[in-house]
C-alpha cells in the first residue's frame, strides 16, 4: 500500500503520521463510552517553496489527493466505518520557504469532496486552521460535528505535531476525525440528537 | 494495592518513506503508545512503591500487544524498542523508575523474548512535556542503524498528581542509516549487546 502512495501520488510524502486520544476518566468522573478521536498527518514537499507562484492548481490536486488518503487513514485508527465517524476538522503548517496561501489551496478548493466521500456525508462546513512555522510547530485542529455546525457538544480542538517537520521546503497536512464529542459535555446548546441536517448548521 | 486508574490514551504511528535520499522499499515505521495513569503516591514521600509494579504488568502487557496491533500484527517485523516516564510535579523521580520492570516485560513477552536491554529515560514534568524515547535494536544494543528515537508527548498530561507512561516500538533501521557499525545482520545474539 505504501509503495503504491509514492508511485501514483502527485504529493511527494516523506512521512506519514497517525495519532489516537481515547478519554476514559476526567475529574475522576467515569466518560462511558471513552470519546476518541484520530488524526492523520502527511508531511508533502512544497513545489512552490522559495518562489512567488500565480497558478497554484498543483497543490489543489495535492489536496484532493490527501483528503481521501489522511481521512482513510484517520477513519482506520479509530477502527470504525466512515459514516460513523461524528466530527471534523483539517489544518496545514506551511514551512518557512512557504506561504499561507499555499496551506489555503491544499485546504480550501479541493480536499473536501473526497473526505465528505469517506464519510458517508458531512454537510456542515469542516473547520480549519493554518500557519507558517518551523520544525516541531503544534497545529491546533478545530473540530466540529459534520452534519450540523452548531452541535455544542461537538466543538472542540486535536493538538498534534511533529518533532521534525515541516522543514523549509514541506507542509504538514493534517484530517482529524472523531467517533464522539468533548468528554462530558455539559454547556447546553444544539445536541446530535436534534440534528436535522438539511444545511449543516442544525 | 493501589489500583491502575487510567484518564487517556494516545497511540501515534509514524510511516516514514524518505528523508532527502531514495525512498525506502519498505518504509520505516515507528509506533508509541502512551497512557496516563493516576500516580498513586503523588503529593509525599512513600517509601514503599514497589507493589506498583505489579500492578502495571497487565497495562504494560496491553500496550505492547496493542503497539504490535499498530504496526500490522505480526511480532516479527519489530526491531527496536524503547520506553519511558513522565511523573506529573506532586510525584518523584522514583516514581517514573516504577515503569522499567512492567514495561520491558510486556514488551519481552510479547515480542517473544527480546534479548537486548530496553533504552529508557524519564523525567518530572508539567503538562505538554516532551519526551525523546531512545531506542535501540531489540536483540543486540550495539546494531547501530538502530540507534533511534521518537519524541512523544500529550498537550495535557501529566497532570501534578499523574504519570505518562510511553512504550515505543520500530519496524527498523534508520530510513537513510548509514554510518556503519555493528549490522542487524551481524547479531550474535547471545549477551543481548552484539
Amino acid at each position: 500500500m505504501t509503495a503504491h502512495i509514492q508511485a501514483n501520488s502527485r504529493a511527494k510524502i516523506r512521512k506519514i503520521a497517525t495519532f489516537v486520544e481515547e478519554i476514559s476518566t476526567e475529574m475522576g468522573k467515569k466518560v462511558d463510552p471513552p470519546t476518541r478521536r484520530a488524526a492523520a498527518v502527511a508531511v508533502i514537499e512544497n513545489p512552490y517553496a522559495g518562489q512567488y507562484v500565480e497558478d497554484l492548481s498543483e497543490l489543489m490536486t495535492i489536496g484532493e489527493e490527501l483528503g481521501e488518503l489522511l481521512t482513510e487513514r484517520a477513519v482506520a485508527a479509530l477502527g470504525i466505518l466512515g459514516p460513523s465517524a461524528e466530527s471534523y476538522g483539517k489544518a496545514a503548517a506551511v514551512g518557512e520557504n512557504g506561504e499561507l496561501e499555499h496551506a489555503a489551496a491544499i485546504l480550501h478548493p479541493k480536499l473536501g469532496t473526497p473526505v465528505r466521500r469517506v464519510l458517508g456525508k458531512g454537510a456542515a462546513l469542516i473547520p480549519s486552521s493554518k500557519k507558517r512555522g518551523g520544525l516541531g510547530v503544534v497545529l491546533d485542529i478545530p473540530l466540529g460535528h459534520k452534519d450540523a455546525a452548531f452541535v455544542r457538544s461537538h466543538f472542540d480542538g486535536m493538538e498534534v505535531r511533529i518533532s521534525d517537520a515541516p522543514r523549509a521546503n514541506e507542509i504538514m497536512v493534517a484530517i482529524a476525525v472523531t467517533d464522539s464529542g468533548r468528554p462530558l459535555p455539559r454547556v447546553g446548546g444544539l445536541s446530535k440528537d436534534q440534528i436535522k441536517g438539511e444545511d449543516g448548521l442544525r | 494495592m493501589p489500583e491502575v486508574q487510567i484518564r487517556k490514551r494516545v497511540f501515534l504511528v509514524e510511516e516514514i518513506f524518505h528523508e532527502g535520499g531514495p525512498v525506502a522499499p519498505k518504509p520505516q515505521r515507528r509506533a508509541a503508545a502512551l497512557v496516563v495513569v493516576r500516580n498513586p503516591y503523588a503529593g509525599g514521600y512513600v517509601e514503599k512503591i514497589e507493589g506498583f509494579m505489579d500492578d502495571l504488568k497487565p497495562l504494560g502487557l496491553e500496550m505492547a500487544q496493542s503497539l504490535v496491533t499498530a504496526l500490522g500484527g505480526d511480532p516479527k517485523v519489530v526491531e527496536g524498542y524503547g520506553k519511558g516516564a513522565i511523573v506529573g510535579s506532586a510525584g518523584e523521580l522514583e516514581h517514573g523508575a516504577l515503569w522499567h520492570v512492567p514495561g520491558g516485560y510486556g514488551m519481552r513477552e510479547v515480542l517473544g523474548g527480546a534479548k537486548a536491554i530496553v533504552a529508557s529515560t524519564k523525567k518530572v514534568g508539567g503538562p505538554g512535556t516532551r519526551l525523546d524515547i531512545p531506542i535501540t535494536h531489540i536483540n543486540a544494543s550495539y546494531v547501530r542503524s538502530h540507534f533511534d528515537a521518537m519524541e512523544v508527548g500529550i498537550a495535557d498530561a501529566p497532570r501534578a498528581d499523574e504519570i505518562l507512561l510511553a512504550l515505543v516500538m520500530t519496524t527498523g533501521a534508520r530510513v537513510h542509516a548509514r554510518v556503519g557499525g555493528l549490522k542487524a545482520s551481524e547479531i550474535k545474539g547471545e549477551d543481548g549487546l552484539r
